[in-house]
């Protein structure tokens, strides 16, 4: 009796032993909780192999999800709200300090012609194609803090489903927009020694000095730039997007991502200064786009150089029937 | 209520594909949508394990944090769902989830993907419980008639657990103490930030 009892005893005494040296022991992190951290930590992914065709479903665990959520979420919102709304207070200071741009000597009833037909017809596909794209691309981050609460969800989704749609399909008027206008006026946009001239002098729009200009002085080449090169990267990577896991994988996609919506809320902050210029911020300038006839006193103003030229071919000064007497220049 | 989680026993899932299966069947899910798969890590290599994954209904979900329309919403069993009404069928959960968890009908370019679809755990989604119009958009709700979900319930050898995290946790945990092995709560750390302390 007395022996089987000190068996049973010893045979516990092993059988504890074991679990109770495994809980002592500091305990070695589990393959699963081990390949999690690395693939975290190295940003590479838990991949294996899979019986069914869809290639992206052998990975399992693709960490990097996280820091683009916490691009999406936290730096894009940041950015594209800076940009945006700080450009929106900057032309607001600006206007309240300086006001409008007014036409030095008023205007003299004579115009030149800026932009021919096609020249007009191609900015305005491209800027209405901008605006459409830039306010349902601003949706998707901000709209769902913004629009949602005052529409509600339904109208919201019909909202934004819509403007998925425009964005993906105006994608392809905007780039042949983009390739007219990198043709038609790439020639007049070369950068030269009288831009730094002009961006020294503020452009006129600080301070009281009076850049001369050509054709674009060089605040406008900037715009044309910013234009041409970040719409063809914007248009690139918003390809890339359109046609998902097409030419890349999720890395891709993802980067694809980043750099289109940064590059874009930074394209609309400038247009936004583009568009207050080209409009209610100077006198004279929205004729260029409208009527494509500019006035010759606005563009000695701000265009001596190409003005001169201009008025050297004499030819395209065109007399409009009320048109002051000769001596208003 | 119940923390509803799924934790893969990686020792004991002999890649049947079962739960897979299941899956499919029970919710009528169109071909070429997995809700859940079975991926197979080290194949033919020392360390080979098959893990049955599908969406792990995260504690602060990154689907539900990017999604632009928010259409996600975690009923209060924990379990992470989504509407489809509300649902533009842009992709950026499937951008974010750690799991590859969100499916789409159709290839998807110039944004066609259609409607978002994933596991559910079976728990159907925001139309009336077990009503015909959710079985079609999101398939059966088996927790609204007191079951969990099927790819656990059909797995022959118990790998895939289903349930209350705590109740799923100590199944695992006795199982690996009495075994003496086991490679850990798949998808645990990066799903829930916490694994199942042995």
């Amino acid at each position: 009796m007395k022996l089987r009892i000190l068996g049973l005893l010893a045979a516990l005494l092993i059988g504890a032993a074991a679990p109770a040296i495994a809980q002592t022991a500091p305990r070695a992190p589990s393959m699963a909780e081990e390949m999690e951290v690395q693939a975290l930590l190295r940003g590479t992914h838990i991949q294996g192999r899979i019986s069914i065709p869809d290639e992206k479903a052998a990975t399992l665990i693709q960490p990097e999800g996280r820091e683009w959520r916490a691009f999406h979420n936290v730096t894009l919102a940041w950015v594209g709200g800076i940009a945006v709304l700080g450009m929106l207070a900057i032309l607001t200071v600006f206007r309240l300090s300086k006001g409008r741009i007014p036409i030095e000597g008023g205007r003299s009833g004579r115009t030149l012609l800026r932009f021919n037909v096609l020249e007009r017809g191609n900015h305005w596909m491209v800027a209405s194609c901008f605006i459409i794209l830039g306010l349902s691309g601003l949706n998707l981050t901000f709209g769902r803090h913004i629009l949602l609460p005052i529409v509600g969800p339904e109208a919201f989704t019909a909202i934004s489903q819509w403007g998925k749609y425009a964005h993906n399909f105006l994608a392809f008027p905007f780039t042949l927009g983009l390739v007219v206008m990198l043709l038609i006026w790439v020639k007049d946009n070369i950068p030269n020694a009288r831009d730094i001239a002009w961006f020294k002098a503020g452009g006129g729009l600080i301070g009281n000095e009076h850049p001369q200009a050509g054709r674009f002085n060089g605040g406008q080449k900037m715009v044309f730039w910013i234009t041409v090169l970040g719409g063809a990267v914007v248009a690139v990577s918003g390809y890339l997007l359109v046609f998902p896991f097409f030419f890349t994988g999720m890395e891709g996609m993802q980067l694809s991502h980043i750099i289109h919506s940064l590059l874009s809320v930074l394209m609309i902050a400038a247009m936004l200064a583009h568009i207050y210029i080209g409009s209610v911020g100077m006198d004279g300038a929205f004729d260029a786009m409208g009527t494509g006839q500019v006035d010759l006193n606005w563009a000695k103003q701000h265009h001596g150089l190409w003005a001169q030229e201009e008025l050297a071919k004499g030819r395209t000064a065109v007399q409009p029937p009320g048109a002051k007497a000769s001596g208003a220049d | 209520m119940a923390r509803m989680k799924f934790l893969l026993d990686a020792e004991r899932c002999i890649e049947c594909n079962a739960c897979v299966t299941a899956c499919k069947n029970e919710h009528e899910v169109p071909w070429g949508i997995n809700r859940r798969r079975v991926v197979t890590i080290n194949d033919g290599k020392p360390g080979e394990r098959s893990i049955s994954m599908a969406c792990m209904h995260c504690t602060d979900a990154p689907c539900a944090a990017v999604c632009p329309v928010s259409c996600f919403y975690t009923t209060a069993d924990a379990v992470v769902l989504h509407d489809k009404d509300l649902c533009i069928g842009c992709g950026y959960c499937f951008y974010a989830c750690p799991f590859g968890a969100p499916q789409y009908p159709r290839l998807g370019n110039f944004g066609s993907r259609g409607k978002m679809d994933k596991c559910t755990f079976c728990a159907g989604g925001p139309q009336a419980d077990n009503t015909q119009a959710e079985y079609i958009q999101y398939g059966s709700n088996r927790l609204a008639e007191g079951k969990l979900p099927l790819c656990a319930e059909m797995c022959s050898t118990k790998a895939l657990l289903a349930g209350d995290g705590e109740i799923i946790a100590s199944i695992y945990r006795e199982r690996v103490q009495r075994r003496g092995y086991g490679t850990g709560a798949w998808g645990w750390r990066t799903a829930y930030r916490e694994t199942v302390a042995i």
